[in-house]
């Protein structure tokens, strides 16, 4: 995802004059053709993200478009406030560039893991909040990202990710991609970010028990697709959420805050990340396993609802 | 054992758990280490059996990504079992790639973020100034980690409360993680900026003992700062002073070159 972010970006770069990337000291065997081609509308402002987050709110009052690079937590928590009042309140063009999903950073430990992040995001106003499941999202809404007006954060995994969107439907932020559905289903999975590959591994497995179901990338927590959740919700008996971020505050949240003050009652069920931080040591994978987060818990536990 | 040895078999370790892991910062850690062993084996005030005393010294490594280094000292000390390295990074391991504080002894606070540890150790600072206590409080941090405002804020604030029993460590290694530290962010005249700040500063080369036990050892009416100077990458030939090996890690072959240079 991090590399077709940065590819995207450097080809929009030679349109647009207008795009600049800060990064607080990281991106090394990412940014360096930005770097090298765009001299001029690059900064490497030294570790120290919450003038990274300032200096680009000002790039961004001037006129620019400005991607501020980082590590997850280090380019929404440990700046956040700069975020609050210089991108969020003023509602500036910054571009938070998030890499580091979850718990991508497995062995790293619970400082490079982001499971807060989308709670947090998502409780600003004005600021959008995309997270996407494969490359040809992170594509279409970077191209995007140059007209959005107002701020924007970007949840990428890191790298490798398959595609699994159809190519041929138009992508845009806050419109759900669906990348499987069929009215006669009666069971949904909405999944967001770097979960895609276990929301694919359910429904293989769903349908190996015999229950066709939906897959529905919500790659945009902010706006929020509330329309094609109404739409599903009118025809769907039960709906799951799958994410690799805290229970508290991500995509199972907008959901069952949509559906608790709506009059439709489905089987509904998150499934995420408990609400703790990692001390396992091990690699994604492996701590998913120790947090109970697979596709194998989450097929079991809809079964048992079905 | 002569603290050469020591060190030698820390860094050896460190190699050890960089290539079975795959893992990042084996420069980081290396120009850390010759610190470390003074540190370990002559300063601080430190029992492996207890490793909570309540009078005891604290070291905090605020450049978590150096972990290797300090978990390899640690086991050096006898804190815990050195077959515990092997697990470093690893599934099913016990010390995760950035410091976590209920992973072992010895820890005394989890990092990785960088530009918190002088804020903690001046908590602890002051907390032993307030207790009665004259145990000391060391502080490691990189060169690049001073580009953080919150570093600045604790600097500013050390010296205003008198802190004699705080010694802040700059390894100042020339390289962090997108350049060389001071063409990203000059840091120069660092030391005169510390004076200007109202510390007592000392520069040492980082790599030789005496220079670090006599700078670590002089006792001051005001916090304390070493400038260490360093090489990433201490010890082993093709890593020294190479940026690249903030990410890389050895493969087999470079291990053994590596371990064959550490003897
Ligand atoms: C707050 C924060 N921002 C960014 C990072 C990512 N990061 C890890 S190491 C590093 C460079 C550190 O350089 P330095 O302090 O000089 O340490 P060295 O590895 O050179 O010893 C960066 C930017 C981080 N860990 N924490």
């Amino acid at each position: 995802m991090r590399n077709t972010f940065i590819k995207t970006l450097v080809q929009l770069a030679e349109l647009d004059k207008r795009i600049f990337v800060i990064t607080p000291d990281l991106g090394f065997s990412v940014l360096e053709e930005f770097e090298q081609k765009f001299p001029d509308r690059f900064l490497n402002v030294g570790i120290a993200e919450a003038n990274a987050v300032s200096i680009a709110a000002g790039l961004a009052l001037s006129g620019k478009i400005v991607y501020v690079y980082s590590i997850m937590p280090f380019v929404t928590m440990r700046p956040f406030e700069q975020i609050r009042v210089d991108v969020a309140y003023m509602n500036t063009n910054v571009r938070l560039i998030g890499v580091g999903a979850g718990i991508t950073y497995g062995p790293a430990g619970a400082t490079h893991h982001s499971i807060e992040d989308l709670a947090i995001m998502r409780a600003l106003p004005n600021m959008a909040v995309f997270a996407p499941s494969d490359p040809y999202e992170v594509e279409k809404i970077t191209e995007e990202s140059v007209h959005h007006q107002g701020p924007m954060y970007f949840r990428l995994a890191k790298k490798g990710e398959p595609i699994i969107s159809n190519p041929t439907h138009t992508l845009c932020l806050g419109k759900a991609n669906i990348i499987k559905e069929n009215p006669q289903n009666k069971i949904t999975l909405l999944f967001t970010s770097n979960a895609s590959d276990i929301a694919l591994e359910v429904e293989e497995q769903l349908s190996q028990h015999g229950f066709a179901s939906d897959l529905i990338s919500m790659h945009t927590l902010k706006p929020f697709d509330y329309d094609t959740l109404e739409v599903l919700l009118k025809s769907k008996d039960f709906i799951f959420t799958i994410e690799e971020h805290s229970l508290i505050g991500g995509l199972g949240s907008v959901v069952s805050e949509y559906i608790a003050e709506s009059h439709y009652r489905p089987i509904f069920k998150r499934f995420g990340l408990p609400d703790e931080y990692s001390h396992y040591v091990g690699s994604q994978y492996f701590i998913r396993e120790k947090l109970g987060f697979t596709s194998r818990n989450i097929t079991d536990t809809i079964m048992s609802l079905v | 054992m002569n603290l050469n040895t020591i060190a030698n078999s820390i860094r050896r370790s460190i190699v050890k758990m960089n290539a079975r892991s795959k893992a990042s910062h084996s420069g980081t850690a290396l120009s850390t280490v010759d610190i470390l062993t003074v540190l370990y084996f002559k300063t601080l005030n430190i029992d492996p059996k207890n490793p909570l005393h309540v009078n005891r010294d604290k070291f905090i490594l605020s450049k978590g990504h150096g972990s290797s280094a300090l978990y390899a000292t640690l086991a050096e000390r006898g804190f815990f079992d050195k077959s515990l390295l092997e697990g470093f990074y690893l599934d099913g391991g016990i010390l995760p790639g950035h410091l976590d504080k209920e992973a072992v002894p010895g820890v005394e606070v989890s990092s990785g973020s960088l530009g918190h540890g002088l804020s903690l150790g001046l908590g602890m600072a002051i907390a032993n100034k307030v207790d009665g206590r004259d145990s000391k409080v060391y502080v490691m941090c990189g060169d690049g980690e001073l580009n953080e405002g919150s570093m600045w804020e604790a600097i500013m604030f050390a010296p205003c409360q008198q802190l004699k029993n705080l010694t802040l460590i700059i390894d100042y290694n020339k390289l962090q993680g997108y350049g060389r530290t001071n063409e990203v962010i000059n840091l120069e005249p660092l030391s005169d900026k510390f004076t200007a700040f109202n510390w007592d500063v000392f520069e040492i080369n980082g790599h030789d003992y005496t220079e670090i036990e006599s700078a670590l050892t002089q006792t001051t009416q005001k916090p304390k700062v070493i400038i260490a100077h360093t090489i990433k990458g201490k010890g082993v030939s093709y890593m020294e002073n190479q940026f690249v090996w903030h990410y890389k890690s050895p493969n087999e072959e470079q291990l053994q070159q590596a371990l064959s240079e550490l003897i």
